[in-house]
Order: C-alpha cells, then sequence, then structure tokens
C-alpha cells in the first residue's frame, strides 16, 4: 500500500473539474472548499459535525464538510451552495427561504439550503414533523426553525396543513 | 492534528497487512476519526482509507434466514433497506434516531460499534484526569459531573457509558460481529463485543490491531420488535438511557424475549434475567412485566448525580416491549 504525506487530488466542483497538488491529507473537504477553493459559502460552524453548517452535497448525498478528509474524496463530484442555483435562477428552495424569511443571520443559511435541497430529493417530506427530523443536522443559533419548516414545505410542493 | 501519510486500500488482504503495523488506522465515514484527530485521542503515524473496499457495503439475505450488513454500508442505508425496515424494525429505528442525517450518510455501521464514549472529560480539548486518555491519570467524573454516566458494571477507573444507539439493538438481536485479520478472522456476539472497565480500563473493545469488522450477521427476522431512546430534546441527542426489545409471541404470551438497555453501561447491557422472567408473560399484563424488568436491577448501582437513571431504564424497557408487541409480525 502506497502512503504519502502529500496527494494529487482531482475533484468536480459545481460541475468544474479540479486538479490540486501537494495537498496534505489532514485538510477536510470544508477547509479545502474554503482556502484553496475560495467557496466560503459553506460555513464553518462547529467543525465536529454538529451544527450542519457545512452541509454539502458529495455525489448527490448530503453529507458534513467538515467530517471528510478532502483527499478521500479523489474523483467525486460536490456540490456547494454556490453550485445549486441554475444561472440567475435561484434553486426553489433558495426562492423559498427568502419567501418564506427562512433566516436571520444567515449563518446557518448555506447548509440549511443543502440540506433541504437533498431531504426533498429523499422523500422525508411527508409532514412537518418529519421535515422537522430530518432537518435537525441543521441548527440555526438564530432559531429561525418555524419559517424553516415553512420554507422546505413550500419547496417540497405542499399546501399548508 | 498530527501529521499522517495516508492511503486507500483496494483490497482486503492488503487492508489486513497494513493494518497490522502499530500506529495505523482504519478510516470509514471518518466521522469518529476525525474528531479523535482533532481532540488528540487519537494520533494515528499511517491512515488506511477503507472506504472503497469492494463488496464490504452490501446488504444480503442469508441462506438459512437472516442478514448480512457489510460493514461498510452507511446508517441510512441500513436503516432504510426494505428487509432491515421490515424484519428487524428495532435496528432501523435505533439508527434513524443516532446522530443527523448528514452524517447518517457518511457513518457505517461498523465504524459506529467502534465510537467511544461521550464522557465530557474524556472529550476534553485540555488533557484532564481520564483513566480512558491516559490510564494511571484517574477518574474526573467519579466524583464530577456525572449525571449522565453508567449504572451497570462500572468501576472506580471509569463510570462511562457507551454511546451506540445500533449496538444497543444488534445486542437485543444476539447479532454476530465478523471480522478479518492477518491472524484469522472470527465471529463475536454483538453483546460481549464491547469491554467494561473491570480488567484494561483503556480498551473499549475486544478488537485486536488492524483487525477489520467485515460484516454484521443477524439472526432469524425479528419483526416484533423496537428501540426507544429517551433524551434531554426530542432529535439529533445522545441517549440518556435507550431500551431495545425483541419479542417472539404466540397471541399474546410472550414466547422468549431479547432485551438491552443502551448508555448505562461501557457495553449495551442485556437484560437476561428478565429475559427469563418474561417467558411466558401475558404482554398486557404490566404489572408482570415490571416484575420481570425489577429482577435486572438487582445489580444496578447509582453514582452519586445518576439515580434517576435507574427509574428512567426500567420504563423504557417497558415500553420498549410494549412497543415492540404491537408491531405487526
Ligand atoms: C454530532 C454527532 C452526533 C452523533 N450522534 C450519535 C447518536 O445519537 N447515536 C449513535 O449511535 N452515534 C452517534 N454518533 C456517532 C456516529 O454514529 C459515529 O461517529 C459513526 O457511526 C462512526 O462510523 P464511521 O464510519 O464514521 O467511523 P470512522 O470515524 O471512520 O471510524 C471510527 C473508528 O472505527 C474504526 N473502524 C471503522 N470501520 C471499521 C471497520 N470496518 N473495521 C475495523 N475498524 C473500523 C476506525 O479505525 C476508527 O478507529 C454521532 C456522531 C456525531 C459526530
Ligand atoms: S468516566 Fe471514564 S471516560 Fe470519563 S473521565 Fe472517568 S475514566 Fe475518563
Ligand atoms: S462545521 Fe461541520 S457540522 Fe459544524
Ligand atoms: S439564521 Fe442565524 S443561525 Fe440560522
Amino acid at each position: 500500500m502506497d502512503f504519502h504525506d502529500r496527494h494529487l487530488l482531482r475533484l468536480r466542483v459545481n460541475g468544474e473539474d479540479h486538479s490540486l497538488s501537494d495537498l496534505d491529507p489532514r485538510v477536510t473537504l470544508l477547509d479545502l472548499l474554503r482556502e484553496r477553493l475560495h467557496l466560503t459559502g459553506t460555513k464553518k460552524g462547529c467543525n465536529f459535525g454538529e451544527c450542519g453548517a457545512c452541509t454539502v452535497h458529495l455525489d448527490g448525498r448530503r453529507v458534513n464538510a467538515c467530517m471528510i478528509l478532502a483527499v478521500s474524496a479523489e474523483g467525486r463530484e460536490v456540490t456547494t451552495i454556490e453550485g445549486l442555483a441554475d444561472g440567475d435562477a435561484l434553486h426553489p428552495v433558495q426562492q423559498a427561504f427568502i419567501d418564506h424569511d427562512g433566516f436571520q443571520c444567515g449563518f446557518c443559511t448555506p447548509g440549511q439550503v443543502m440540506s433541504a435541497a437533498a431531504l426533498i430529493e429523499e422523500g422525508h417530506t411527508g409532514s412537518d414533523a418529519e421535515i422537522r427530523e430530518w432537518m435537525s443536522g441543521n441548527l440555526c443559533r438564530c432559531s429561525a426553525y418555524p419559517q424553516i419548516v415553512e420554507a422546505v414545505r413550500a419547496a417540497a410542493g405542499r399546501a399548508s396543513q | 492534528m498530527t501529521p499522517f501519510v495516508y492511503a486507500r486500500a483496494d483490497s482486503l488482504g492488503e487492508t489486513i497487512a497494513a493494518g497490522a503495523a502499530p500506529d495505523s488506522a482504519f478510516l470509514a465515514g471518518g466521522t469518529e476519526l476525525l474528531n479523535w484527530l482533532r481532540l488528540g485521542i487519537a494520533g494515528p503515524a499511517r491512515i488506511i482509507d477503507i472506504s472503497r473496499l469492494d463488496g464490504l457495503d452490501q446488504i444480503e439475505a442469508l441462506p438459512g434466514g437472516g442478514l448480512r450488513i457489510g460493514a461498510l454500508t452507511h446508517l441510512n442505508d441500513v436503516a432504510q433497506h426494505e428487509l432491515v425496515m421490515r424484519d428487524y424494525p428495532v435496528l432501523s429505528q435505533a439508527i434513524l434516531n443516532a446522530a443527523s442525517p448528514q452524517l447518517r450518510n457518511l457513518a457505517t455501521i461498523g465504524g459506529n460499534l467502534l465510537q467511544k464514549t461521550r464522557c465530557a472529560y474524556f472529550r476534553a480539548e485540555e488533557q484532564l484526569p481520564c483513566n480512558k486518555r491516559r490510564l494511571g491519570s484517574g477518574c474526573s467524573a467519579l466524583h464530577g459531573i456525572n449525571d449522565n454516566h453508567a449504572i451497570f458494571g462500572w468501576t472506580e477507573d471509569c463510570i462511562a457509558t457507551q454511546p451506540s444507539d445500533p449496538a444497543v439493538a444488534l445486542a437485543a438481536l444476539d447479532a454476530v460481529i465478523v471480522t478479518a485479520h492477518r491472524s484469522g478472522g472470527r465471529r463475536i456476539p454483538a453483546a460481549e463485543f464491547h469491554l467494561l472497565p473491570d480488567t484494561r480500563p483503556e480498551a473499549d473493545n475486544v478488537l485486536q490491531q488492524g483487525e477489520l469488522i467485515t460484516a454484521i450477521e443477524l439472526p432469524a427476522p425479528a419483526p416484533r420488535s423496537a428501540y426507544l431512546k429517551v433524551r434531554e430534546r426530542e432529535s439529533y441527542e445522545y441517549a440518556i438511557v435507550s431500551a431495545a426489545a425483541v419479542l417472539e409471541m404466540d397471541g399474546r404470551t410472550i414466547r422468549r424475549a431479547g432485551l438491552a438497555l443502551g448508555s448505562v453501561a461501557l457495553r449495551p447491557w442485556r437484560l437476561s434475567a428478565a429475559e427469563e422472567r418474561l417467558a411466558g408473560a401475558d404482554v398486557g399484563d404490566r404489572e408482570a412485566l415490571s416484575t420481570a424488568i425489577e429482577q435486572s436491577f438487582a445489580e444496578a448501582r447509582p453514582l452519586l448525580q445518576n439515580a434517576y437513571k435507574i427509574e428512567l431504564a426500567k420504563t423504557a424497557a417497558l415500553r420498549a416491549i410494549e412497543r415492540a408487541a404491537r408491531m405487526p409480525s
């Protein structure tokens, strides 16, 4: 087995291929996105997997970027909040967060939006309780939870219940 | 984080060969290991990324009944697998009550069993007396904050609990943990996988250096089974206590019961005495159920701040049995 202390990493981020050399294996995907690719939309809250502010999609599944060694994401596809909109057209979840006032300070919002976009794909929007449970990995210090649930429900295209 | 070298494993053979070298650690989902590296709980020189090993993330029915779950299967994929939901609801529920949706997309079922205690002294950023961090340094919790520590099986060397939810379900199900090692693999009963602090307080489980969990095997289907988790908030929190119940029934009569409690000891705590008394009991007879459960609490020993967990655990066990009985068979 070939062990190295510096690595070459190929990664597709928001549809764009990157080749990053001389990568220390200690660097997390979160730090790589923020500090080498300057995609600072993904937030660093706790850096311990607890808050969800760093949520991104890895091969289409939502994950905590702070819990992933960047080097282990070799060859994978990452979507961050910067890659969610289709040009100038906001993703329905982004629009719903605006329409329903789903934030105050906005720090948790990129993570909330990425989580909500995935949750709708997963189909966990059967009831408000289900939305709350499946959004529980995203903490909001401003406690915008009621509006976040409304936004997710609206984005999922369900009538208010 | 102290520096380490990293390699991705492509085959089982090279994985167990490389893993046998001291100072090596496997990386699966990384949701525990990364935090250990950050806190200095672990500082391996070599990290072996096992996350892309072929064939270890499958769930398949076993010939004689039962199910084999590859160790690298992500928690969300185990919990939402058709056969797990139908035949082993206790495991599906335990997993869906663990961690968060995002973490469950990373975390693997094998790695989950290897998580360490959440004792705050153990996880502190500055080094505090803790025999699990540094053997011989003492236990800060013994005369400190111990309201959520053990009520069973503790010693003065360590009073911590094992926080895994899935492990509790696996213990009640009589699951088997299958391993591979350079010197041969083994099959370890789930209830005997974690270690109490009585012999080697610094050790968490029976695995040797370089021993890889390859699968978890479940015995015959257990549709009448349920998991109950009591915590300080409704979701995304570790348990204060949890209970897993697995029942075989004849009408309303319990033929056989498997019962385990979580977050009460350094291993999932099987209530064997209660299980014996439950055989033949009417599941509608609360008094009989409570009397049976009581049998297993003779050995409970509260700490200064956690006597409340004894009552909580008894009630959780009772309610888990009742919930299991209501599951469709
Ligand atoms: C914020 C937070 C909340 C959580 N809440 C809960 C909860 O409520 N309930 C709960 O049960 N868990 C909870 N967890 C724990 C989580 O479930 C575990 O971290 C996860 O399951 C570990 O799996 P992993 O694949 O990420 O392990 P890793 O971090 O990759 O590995 C952990 C350890 O296991 C070893 N290892 C991994 N796989 C194998 C294998 N196949 N064979 C041998 N060794 C192996 C590694 O070498 C390492 O030492 C929580 C975690 C976090 C961060
Ligand atoms: S209870 Fe165990 S883990 Fe916690 S401080 Fe004591 S020795 Fe350390
Ligand atoms: S920064 Fe990753 S979960 Fe908080
Ligand atoms: S809007 Fe401020 S933390 Fe959520």
